[in-house]
């Protein structure tokens, strides 16, 4: 069973498309220019945003957790001047989706119910200024400008797949940072159990917040061990630049081990909490979205199965893996937990 | 089946006679062409297996539609041209349908038999709901012939009257399928659907056809006009 694999690049009818060899080639291209544009301040930090598979190894904290210099107002790991990514594939050896299909193919339900609509519609969408509330139960709460953001963590390339609820995937080369690096910071008090995270609302440049589809703004939440898990992340970028509007810029949730929507966009506030927060889509459909969300192939969703799940940009489908393939790191958090009662 | 009457030579007067069944090829050719111009130019989104998806679905849906608005057209207003073109409106829906779940098997899953089993009908009943309508259409599409309409005559009548439920699962698979936020237009064709479906029983049309010819001198052929056999026309005792 574990055998079967999705049709092979050489038999895919999608094989290597112009953008995918412009993608694949980016990556040496960008290096070099890299080199040669930034050398003098990248040199001392640049095997951070290199270093291959960061994300599945905890980073010890010590020194090496310092953020490093900005160039030209940005981490370098979101500074790249063309799409850039260290490595061409994920630790199970997929190849990283493109620059271009990662930005064309958005959930982003303020902006259009449509795969397309969000990259059109984001365009005129505001990110500066951009702040984000810490509060609730914490001994330090504090607001986070964007800015503060990029110099008070260290930014680094994490290379997930990203499993949405509607059985597709992706995976993406995101640029950020560890979410409980800023917890930490705010110091959560003992009696704090959940994270709750809340998206912008601006009726105005987000035209779907004016129709009652989800009850807006958006907000997802997590369990503080979940969001201290040296998984999560709060992405700033991906593909070596800043995030693209329809992504969820200037900042997001990213639990690759969870469906999609729990990887909120656009954040403009984080709470701690006693209680457990419900969820935007939990709030339309209990029955079908619940707050933990992981990925999981034995449990299906009420209207499709969740064991299969297919690849933009391939034909065919593959298995979906027990918490999106991030089994070992994660599946502690659940033990003793019943996953399907806790969908 | 009612155009073969001698047709002047001039092309002014072909055109006349024809238009709707040129604009009713050219049209139902579209969205096909669109798609494979667009399959070779690689510009079907990030996700061509959806968009051939949604594409052909809603190609088929519409067709289907229009398929069954020739009859209630002509009980309306009487005008009966579009009737002519129900059969290929017919055959193209179920061309889009065939491609549909082609793109559903091939392309989404790979041939993978056991995956389309486990995965893709056991656990989206909505996927048995768009096949059971694609048998019924296949059935109509074989028997779409002249020769089919001889060899089974009034039994072909009765089959072919199974394109109102096929119309109604196809309702039923594109309802099923939508996410909550999604369902409004589902809805809208669903309506649609169930408008033209309530035109035609009998009460209703005869009040409808009665008062149009009430209001109207006997200039054409008012003497109701019997509706040709075919996809549309429940059997008729009269007949």
């Amino acid at each position: 069973m574990n055998q079967r694999k999705p049709l092979s690049h050489e038999t895919m009818l999608f094989t290597m498309n112009r953008r995918q060899f412009l993608v694949r080639a980016v990556p040496i291209a960008a290096g070099a220019l890299l080199l040669a544009a930034c050398s003098p301040d990248a040199a001392p930090t640049a095997p951070q945003a290199v270093s291959a598979r960061p994300t599945l190894t905890p980073i010890p904290s010590g020194a090496s957790d310092a953020p490093a210099a900005l160039v030209n107002g940005l981490p370098p790991a979101l500074a790249h001047a063309e799409p850039y990514a260290s490595v061409n594939t994920d630790e199970l050896g997929d190849a990283l989706n493109t620059f271009e299909q990662i930005t064309t193919y958005n959930n982003y339900y303020e902006f259009s119910t449509d795969k397309e609509g969000p990259a059109k519609l984001a365009q005129n969408f505001q990110t500066t200024p951009w702040n984000v509330e810490v509060s609730g139960l914490v001994n330090k709460p504090r607001t986070f400008s964007l800015a503060e953001l990029y110099t008070l963590f260290k930014h680094d390339e994490y290379i997930y797949r990203l499993r949405c609820v509607e059985a597709w995937s992706e995976v993406i080369p995101w640029a950020g940072f560890h979410l409980g690096a800023l917890l930490k910071m705010v110091e959560p008090q003992p009696q704090a159990k959940f994270v709750k995270f809340t998206s912008v609302l601006r009726k105005d440049q987000m035209p779907n917040q004016n129709l009652p589809i989800l009850s807006w703004p958006y907000v997802e939440g997590l369990r503080v061990d979940e969001a201290l898990n040296n998984l999560t992340i709060l992405a700033t970028g991906m593909y070596g630049k800043p995030l693209t509007n329809q992504q969820g810029a200037p900042v997001r949730l990213v639990v690759p081990w969870k469906y999609g929507f729990k990887s909120i966009k656009a954040i403009v506030k984080i709470e701690l909490t006693d209680q457990m927060p419900v969820s935007a889509w939990t709030d339309a459909a209990p029955d079908e979205y619940g707050f933990y969300a992981n990925v999981n192939p034995a449990v299906n969703h009420p209207r499709w199965s969740q064991a299969t799940e297919r690849r933009i940009g391939q034909t065919g489908r593959r298995r979906t893996l027990p918490f999106n393939g991030y089994e070992d790191q994660v599946a502690s958090l659940y033990n003793g937990l019943d996953l399907r009662e806790n969908y | 089946m009612t155009n073969k009457q001698p047709v002047g030579t001039s092309k002014k007067n072909w055109l006349r006679e024809n238009w709707l069944r040129v604009l009713t090829h050219v049209g139902a050719w579209l969205p096909g062409m669109w798609l494979a111009w667009n399959w070779f130019h690689n510009n079907l989104g990030a996700d061509p297996v959806t968009t051939l998806n949604n594409v052909t679905g809603r190609a088929a849906m519409v067709l289907l539609l229009l398929c069954l608005a020739a009859t209630p057209l002509y009980i309306v207003t009487g005008w009966r041209q579009g009737l002519a073109v129900r059969r290929a409106l017919g055959l193209y829906a179920f061309a889009y349908a065939a491609l549909h779940f082609a793109n559903f098997i091939v392309l989404d899953y790979g041939l993978d038999l056991q995956f389309i089993l486990d995965d893709g009908i056991q656990t989206k009943p909505y996927i048995l709901v768009g096949l059971t309508a694609l048998l019924a259409l296949s059935a109509l599409a074989i028997t779409s012939t002249k020769g089919w309409q001889k060899r089974l005559r009034r039994q072909w009548t009765r089959l072919h009257a199974l394109i109102y439920p096929a119309g109604v699962l196809v309702m039923l698979h594109f309802f099923w399928q939508a996410k909550a936020a999604e369902k409004i237009e589902p809805l809208l064709y669903a309506a649609l659907l169930g408008l033209l479906l309530l035109v035609r029983v009998t009460p209703l049309r005869k009040a409808i056809v009665g008062r149009r010819q009430r209001g109207k001198t006997p200039k054409r052929s008012t003497i109701a006009a019997p509706e040709p056999a075919a996809l549309t026309t429940p059997p008729q005792p009269t007949e």
